[in-house]
């Protein structure tokens, strides 16, 4: 699916002489799902475990019991109700933001750059470039070019947008941009990947019924890229809930800008409040389990990769 | 007539921008790894080749990069291995719980690092496991495999099984079938997974932050730097990995659309 943009093939459909599995076919998937029930489920399971646990009786620092203690989940709803809020809020607004980035970006990719394959590849690579380069590094240069004495800052000022005492970074505007920067290429892919596959003649036909070319998109192209559509918006809003480096105050965020993954962090690393920081774990898998069972009613497994 | 402009003019410019959008920061950090710097590396003080000369100037950052290259190389390997059998696997056969099994390759891809990091070190945490490289490197095989699978089985649907079985018809036994044959068509896919795989763990933090105990990756380097800034090596290295990588990129496609250019000439 998303990523299939990276392999040098373009996806086809799969040979329908599929054959029957034999002891070849466990030898080829025992090694890989064992791998990741060891280490992507079991870690799961234990995260659920931990998010039920109490402090020890004898106050140890880090030490804790299996206590079936429900009301982890609810301290942490309490407590960190603003950060659950920022992080969906930021999410939401960085996956629309990448969405309307992306789409034109695609579109033109895919379908207008089809009969110029060189320009084609040539527009992809700069999409995907952001990869090759450290995100962390790629953060902070926009840090650094919207910083407090930076051209932007006085035009926002000069502008009035922005009070004389008030700055670009450490706002949620800030923390949104550096998220919807980060993530678009996650977006253009899985898009990309969907509008290469357009069939324009399917266009051509409902122009040649007359149907505006706002009708023609609307009724025809938007319908037919839905699938790019959710799973770039999955690959999206995912990782950006998830998020916590454009957030820290280091990067584009300050203090009033923390997310679920700064809470995280700190009760994990720094506070070693394991059960903390392991209900909030579960409770963003959660919500993104529910997202993720909504795209499987709707699409099927079969796509997932 | 507004289609046409909408098509000629507009759609090309908004993805000029975007595209341009997209470079500016990489072009910044390029730049900055020629900034005639001491300490901090924020504010432009002319134009040098120093840090380029000398990058272990900064023994700290040469050790973190070191560290990512080798738990980079390693996880790629493993990840490529397991992810190849298990994208050729879903393709080629069929089997019962088909859907499970994609549905358990794409749930990685779709969890949060922040909850891929906590939840593995509980895991070395309550078995009493060191955080360290070999945490990290586990940790990396983990979320690179389904990137893997993806890549890979793009290409395994591209190839003609008639040639596995005219190969098998002219008495290849299976192995010969898998190495002579199968391997050497999937071998480009298994290629860009591979280079996927390393640019993926050589740039993963949240993950690694998580795991890493006392050892420092390159972008644990730059996390932990940037409160009190970052040394314009760092900008050096990042800088060489993007152009080596830009280079290796840009030829396969050209390479690739090149070749489809002649196809359909015919």
């Amino acid at each position: 699916m998303a990523f299939a943009a990276f392999g040098s093939a373009s996806p086809t459909k799969d040979s329908g002489n599929k054959r029957k599995g034999g002891p070849i076919v466990l030898a080829l998937l025992l090694p890989g799902l064992i791998y990741l029930a060891l280490f992507f489920m079991t870690p799961l399971v234990n995260l659920v475990v931990t998010s039920l646990e109490s402090p020890d009786p004898t106050g140890a620092i880090g030490a804790y019991f299996y206590d079936f203690n429900i009301g982890n989940y609810a301290t942490v709803v309490s407590s960190y109700m603003p950060q659950i809020l920022r992080s969906f809020g930021y999410a939401f607004a960085a996956t629309l933001f990448a969405l309307a980035i992306s789409y034109p970006v695609a579109y033109y990719i895919g379908v207008k750059l089809r009969s110029r394959p060189l320009l084609q590849r040539l527009m992809l690579t700069l999409v995907i470039a952001p990869f090759f380069i450290s995100f962390l590094l790629r953060t902070i240069a926009w840090k650094q070019l919207l910083s407090d004495n930076s051209g932007f800052v006085s035009l926002l000022h000069a502008t009035g947008i922005l009070g004389q005492t008030q700055f670009f970074i450490g706002s949620d505007a800030a923390v949104i941009f550096g998220l919807t920067y980060n993530f678009i290429p996650f977006m253009t892919l899985p898009l990309f990947t969907n509008l290469e596959r357009l069939d324009v003649r399917l266009l051509e036909a409902a122009s040649d019924l007359y149907a505006s070319p706002r009708k023609v998109f609307s009724r025809v192209t938007l319908p037919l890229s839905m699938p790019g559509i959710i799973s770039g918006t999955l690959l999206t809003f995912i990782p950006i809930a998830g998020d916590y480096v454009n957030a820290s105050r280091d990067f584009l965020g300050s203090s009033k800008t923390s997310m679920i993954g700064t809470m995280v962090e700190a009760d994990y690393l720094q506070n070693w409040n394991y059960p903390s920081a392991s209900a909030m774990s579960v409770l963003l898998m959660g919500v993104i389990l529910v997202l993720v069972t909504a795209y499987v009613r709707r699409s099927g497994t079969e796509d997932l990769l | 007539m507004r289609k046409f402009s909408l098509g000629r003019f507009v759609l090309p410019a908004y993805s000029a921008v975007a595209l341009v959008f997209l470079l500016i920061p990489i072009v910044y950090t390029i730049v900055f790894s020629f900034n005639d710097s001491t300490r901090s590396n924020t504010v432009w003080e002319g134009f040098t080749f120093k840090h380029w000369l000398n990058v272990c100037a900064r023994q700290d950052v040469c050790d973190a990069v070191s560290n990512s290259i080798l738990i980079g190389v390693i996880s790629t390997i493993f990840a490529t291995i397991l992810g190849t059998a298990l994208a050729i696997a879903l393709v080629r056969y069929s089997f019962t719980a088909r859907s499970m099994v994609s549905l358990s390759l794409f749930l990685p891809m779709a969890t949060p690092e922040v909850v891929l990091g906590a939840g593995l070190a509980g895991l070395f945490f309550n078995a009493g496991v060191g955080a360290g490289m070999v945490t990290i490197i586990i940790a990396h095989v983990m979320f690179c495999l389904s990137f893997v699978v993806v890549t890979v089985k793009a290409r395994v649907q591209t190839l003609d099984p008639t040639l596995e079985e005219a190969g098998a018809d002219l008495y290849a036994n299976p192995a010969h079938v898998f190495t002579k044959i199968t391997l050497p068509l999937l071998m480009p896919g298994i290629i860009s997974a591979a280079l996927l795989s390393f640019a993926l763990s050589f740039d993963d933090f949240i993950i690694t932050y998580f795991n890493s105990g006392s050892v420092t990756t390159f972008p644990k380097y730059i996390y932990v730097a940037a409160s009190r800034g970052v040394p314009a090596e760092a900008n050096v290295i990042a800088s060489a990995v993007f152009l080596l990588a830009i280079v290796i990129v840009l030829a396969t496609q050209i390479r690739g659309a090149l070749k489809r250019a002649k196809l359909a000439k015919g």
